[in-house]
């Protein structure tokens, strides 16, 4: 098996999977805990069918490069979630399952109605489960994920303890004159562009599973925010790792190996936290 | 010397009107309770005195040495979420966020001063704890060393006591007074009359369309508290 997992690693386009598929997993996994903690997990959830929708009108458009309309689009709908999430009087939540079902809804009618490809069911079925896609990453797309991963880990370690003190009591945050609301929003807007990137490994219904799982499985047994935030990017790059080489070895899709290592890991955590 | 000033306060959120004709000021040094019934408008006033909500109309000033933001503050016990995980070290630490100016990272200093303020609130050993795993009295001492670690001149309390047990809270009331006497201005949401007329230098009754400021003696002469002892008896 070792032979084989060395075999596959010559190829560049294992490798390129590989690195983005531990970025990805590092970017999500750090936010994630935020999110969870924030009770934003649904802002996820609602992002990720968006950039779905997105991406369906981009490809039906046929544009050379879909992540630059996907992107301004999720993150413009990430700042109008967030504002209605705080909204009490527009029902949030309401507002967002609207929001999200609407575009996936509207992503795959066009993806019927216009599409250029033979299977148009088979091409939304990748969307959504995430497919070979992350097999098949070009060098730029590569340049892309590093670099936007880089910007999401230096903002996070700078903005640390002010992103714990938003998350942790947002009055009393901003009652000592941290701007919670910028915290949100680019909180939000971060979380947009790691759900358009993390759609090439996973498809876009499985991308909130990559945020929320590790943060879930670390809150389990680890007791203090530092402690959590650590542990759970181990266990993100860990599963993401592991899922991209079991896929590969025993060709299963990719997206669904990942999650399911999340939900292993996740049992494991449940039941380690029970035994303390 | 007077911090606060408040002057024909209106208050309310989303266009409604809570309480108005709201005047009242709070000197270095006084221990002040805000005391009225419930939706009487104490938690809106509240969050206009730490600047969360602006006030509807009115004037509101902060003055005499007391920077915006200086302002440590104890919130209500029921806020924090049941499963955050969250260390007391790391917790007290967050107070001190507002001396960081730009820095991204906690100097020496702000170590300092949350270990100062951990061992004047006697959480030092409980330091390394899950915070969610503490006593509720405990729990309201993390966030008082918290809220001295954010100012050294005024805290501002909303109904500390609430959920805690009877001995507790008076230990509780007790600790608050102490740190008063030691030059701390208090300014406290209750509706723990009793505990403010013992404890308090003034009192502040709010009420829809008027309000009632001054000493805890001249507050004990006036119609508010009169009005106020008859509904107390009529309980008992």
């Amino acid at each position: 098996m070792i032979e084989e997992i060395r075999f596959y690693i010559s190829y560049p386009f294992v490798r390129y999977a590989l690195i983005v598929g531990t970025l990805i997993a590092l970017c999500s996994s750090l936010l994630g805990v935020s999110l969870v903690l924030k009770r934003f997990s649904y802002i996820g959830d609602g992002l990720s069918h968006v950039a779905f929708g997105a991406l369906a009108v981009a490809s039906v458009f046929n544009l050379t490069n879909n992540t630059l309309v996907v992107m301004p689009v999720t993150i413009a709908a990430a700042i109008l979630l967030l504002r209605t999430g705080q909204n009490t009087k527009l029902y949030g939540d309401s507002a967002i399952a609207m929001v999200s079902v609407g575009a996936l809804a509207v992503g795959y009618l066009v993806m019927n109605l216009f599409s250029t490809s033979a299977n148009a069911s088979g091409d939304v079925c990748s969307t959504l489960f995430g497919s070979t896609s992350i097999l098949t990453l070009t060098r730029a797309e590569v340049a892309l994920c590093i670099v936007m991963s880089v910007i999401v880990v230096v903002l996070f370690v700078l903005l640390y303890n002010r992103i714990f003190a938003v998350t942790f009591d947002e009055n009393f945050a901003r009652a000592t004159g941290v701007k919670a609301q910028l915290y949100n929003t680019l909180i939000a807007v971060i979380t947009a562009i790691i759900i358009v990137l993390a759609m090439n490994l996973v498809g876009s219904l499985l991308v909130s599973a990559l945020v929320v799982f590790p943060a879930l499985s670390a809150m389990r047994v680890i007791k203090s925010f530092k402690g959590v935030v650590i542990y759970s990017a181990v266990i993100s790059v860990c599963c993401s790792l592991v899922g991209i080489t079991l896929s590969i070895l025993f060709s299963t899709p990719v997206g669904s190996t990942i999650v399911a290592a999340n939900i292993v890991v996740f049992i494991g955590n449940c039941i380690a936290g029970r035994k303390r | 010397m007077s911090y606060i000033k408040c002057r024909n306060l209106v208050l309310g959120y989303e266009g409604m009107v809570v309480a108005e004709n709201i005047s009242f000021e709070v000197n270095k040094g006084d221990y002040l309770c805000i005391v009225g019934e419930n939706g009487a408008g104490k938690s809106t006033l509240m969050k206009t005195l730490l600047g969360l909500t602006p006030p509807m109309g009115g004037v509101f000033e902060c003055s005499d040495g007391l920077n915006a933001h200086e302002i440590g503050y104890l919130p209500q016990q029921t806020f924090v979420q049941r499963d955050f995980p969250a260390s007391v070290w790391e917790i007290v630490l967050s107070g001190t966020l507002s001396s960081c100016g730009r820095r991204p990272f906690f100097g020496k200093a702000q170590k300092e001063l949350a270990e100062k303020n951990m061992r004047r609130m006697d959480i030092w050993d409980l330091r390394k704890e899950c915070y969610r795993k503490l006593s509720g009295g405990q729990q309201q001492r993390v966030l008082l060393a918290r809220a001295l670690c954010a100012s050294s001149v005024l805290l501002v309390l909303d109904e500390p006591v609430t959920g805690l047990d009877p001995k507790v809270t008076v230990e509780f009331y007790q600790l608050i007074k102490r740190l008063n006497n030691e030059g701390l201005t208090i300014i406290m949401v209750s509706h723990d009359v009793q505990a403010a007329i013992e404890y308090a230098s003034h009192i502040l009754h709010i009420e829809k369309e008027r309000s009632f400021i001054g000493t805890v003696q001249e507050y004990m002469e006036s119609e508010f508290w009169r009005e106020l002892a008859t509904k107390l008896e009529m309980r008992y």
